[in-house]
């Protein structure tokens, strides 16, 4: 690092929705950058040195509990994985995901959304026979490269960025997008799941689901997690296509 | 409130899956047509004899004893490509932005991200949406006059026929929306994805901008080739190909005469008959020359 210090320039949403007559408007903030500083250690500056009534989600502070997605310099992505020292310029503008509800500022609900999904995809292994499991014998093995590939896609974090990425699903409200494929796509390989292709289809198979998918792949290009969504969104479509 | 009961009690449509493979499908023989439709065009770059041969090939010269051949068979082909243009068009516009709020969503989406796979489909919106009329009319024109397509008679049409903005205009839509949909039904279904998806995705990208600016090229010149073709013969307006002209010379090279390397044309003044010509060419390997009588 170079003994220099910029000063970078933050241009940050504010909107609190409770507060009456409030306006959408943009703020700006000068900080001075500090070695490796990322989004996520700027904005807690900002909130302890200058302006306590900033609003943002936060977590874990390592990409693993996607709280902090937001919206940087157009692209969306988790504030706590990008670096400050990426902008040349020192110019940041900070935006909160569209096509979430908005709690405050750069803080949108994302959870309402995925419960929401996760209860549209009943995310969760169906098996009938599950009524009367024997819980004295092991569980049956599963192919270890099965299992491999399910905890692929398990690595979702369901940060929302691929949902605020989709131009389809800004369009269209009710489109699933592709945290949802991706949960999909994981229970369909799932062995112990013993929904078949038409139950599946009740899920999935209308424009809201994945034929309204009109692959403009910004799931796949932002995702923070490197999810393979084309790839999977790709073997639901054709799992689907030709069911009868 | 009679389909809300009826859809409720029971399974699901299967009409979005069909409807969304007839868009694929459709979208895919287009896409391809236009391809195969650029390189017989292309003809034109190296010549009027092989644009003519092109030409009466498709009209089957090589199946009729006359060598006038079935301009019909055009007429056929026109049809198809019509009807498949029509369903495809019908089946594409369903994903247009149909409102106001929807343009506007989809634009500030494009604006905030600026993300090329997204300003991609926008740009097959745009072009798609130009193509419902100039390729109505293109294939309008060329079904109703079958047997009209040959080196002279096309480059009155787009010269004397004032047809030459219509053209340039759907060249530059063709090939920017048939490649960046090739590309695109890959990434849908998954074609070509081998190993490593991410890796493949890049070389078929530039497989698609390499596509684009070569079939782009070869419109251009052709259409600059019949261009300057239309403004010699626009004098004779309505001549075909091959009337006054003593086509071509052919000339069988045996073993014997290649040290020389070029044959000589024997008897330039003799016109061949076109029907025995192409029935030659079609078995043996032979040298055209093209002899121009007029236009000098």
């Amino acid at each position: 690092m170079s003994d220099q210090e910029r000063v970078l320039k933050f241009q940050i949403f504010r909107y609190n929705p409770l507060k009456k007559g409030d306006k959408p408007r943009m703020v700006t903030y000068e900080v001075t950058e500090a070695p490796g500083m990322t989004i996520f250690i700027a904005l807690n500056d900002i909130r302890e040195q200058q302006d306590p009534s900033i609003q943002f989600d936060f977590v874990c502070r390592a990409g693993i509990c996607g709280s902090c997605a937001m919206v940087v310099n157009g692209q969306p992505t988790l504030a706590c994985r990008t670096l400050t020292s990426l902008y040349e310029d020192g110019e940041i503008k900070l935006l909160p995901l569209p096509g979430f509800e908005l709690i405050g500022d750069l803080s949108v609900n994302t959870g309402k959304f995925m419960r929401a999904m996760s209860e549209r995809v009943e995310s969760w292994i169906h098996d009938t026979r599950a009524d009367d499991v024997n819980y004295e014998k092991l569980e049956e093995r599963m192919d270890p490269d099965v299992a491999d590939e399910i905890y692929e896609l398990e690595r979702c974090v369901e940060c929302g960025c691929c949902v605020s990425a989709c131009a389809t699903k800004r369009m269209r409200p009710d489109f699933l997008s592709a945290v949802g494929f991706m949960r999909l796509a994981r229970f369909a390989l799932d062995p112990r799941d013993k929904r078949t292709d038409d139950e599946f289809y009740e899920i999935m198979g209308d424009d809201d689901g994945v034929f309204g998918c009109m692959t403009l792949l910004g799931c796949e290009d932002y995702c923070p997690k490197d999810l393979p969504h084309q790839t999977q969104i790709a073997y639901l479509r054709r799992k689907m296509v030709l069911i009868r | 409130m009679d389909s809300y009961i009826i859809e409720s009690n029971k399974k699901k449509s299967r009409l979005p899956a069909r409807l969304d493979f007839a868009q694929s499908g459709t979208g895919l023989i287009l896409g391809l047509f236009m391809w195969v439709h650029m390189m017989l065009i292309g003809s034109i770059i190296l010549g009027k004899g092989s644009f003519n041969f092109v030409a009466k090939t498709m009209e089957l010269a090589f199946l009729s004893e006359t060598g006038h051949g079935f301009p019909i068979a055009v007429f056929f082909a026109v049809l198809t490509i019509f009807t498949l243009f029509i369903t495809h068009a019908l089946l594409g516009v369903r994903k247009f932005p149909i409102s106001w709020k929807q343009h506007r969503i989809m634009r500030d989406q494009m604006q905030m991200m600026n993300h090329t796979d997204t300003n991609l489909w926008y740009v097959q919106v745009i072009t798609g949406f130009i193509m419902f009329f100039a390729g109505s009319v293109h294939l309008y024109i060329m079904m109703t006059n079958p047997g009209s397509i040959g080196p002279y008679m096309s480059a009155d049409r787009i010269v004397s026929g004032n047809m030459w903005p219509l053209y340039l205009v759907l060249l530059i839509c063709v090939e920017l929306h048939g490649t960046i949909g090739l590309y695109r039904l890959c990434m849908k279904w998954g074609w070509f994805a081998g190993k490593d998806a991410k890796k493949s995705r890049q070389a078929l990208k530039k497989f698609k901008n390499r596509a684009t600016i070569f079939f782009m090229t070869v419109g251009i010149l052709a259409l600059l080739v019949f261009i300057v073709i239309g403004i010699n013969h626009r004098d004779k307006v309505g001549e075909r190909y091959g009337s006054y002209v003593a086509v071509e010379q052919v000339e069988q090279v045996e073993q014997v005469q290649t040290d020389t390397a070029i044959a000589v044309p024997a008897e330039p003044q003799v016109p061949v008959v076109e029907g025995t010509l192409e029935s030659e060419q079609a078995h043996e390997p032979e040298i055209v020359q093209e002899v121009e009588v007029t236009h000098e």
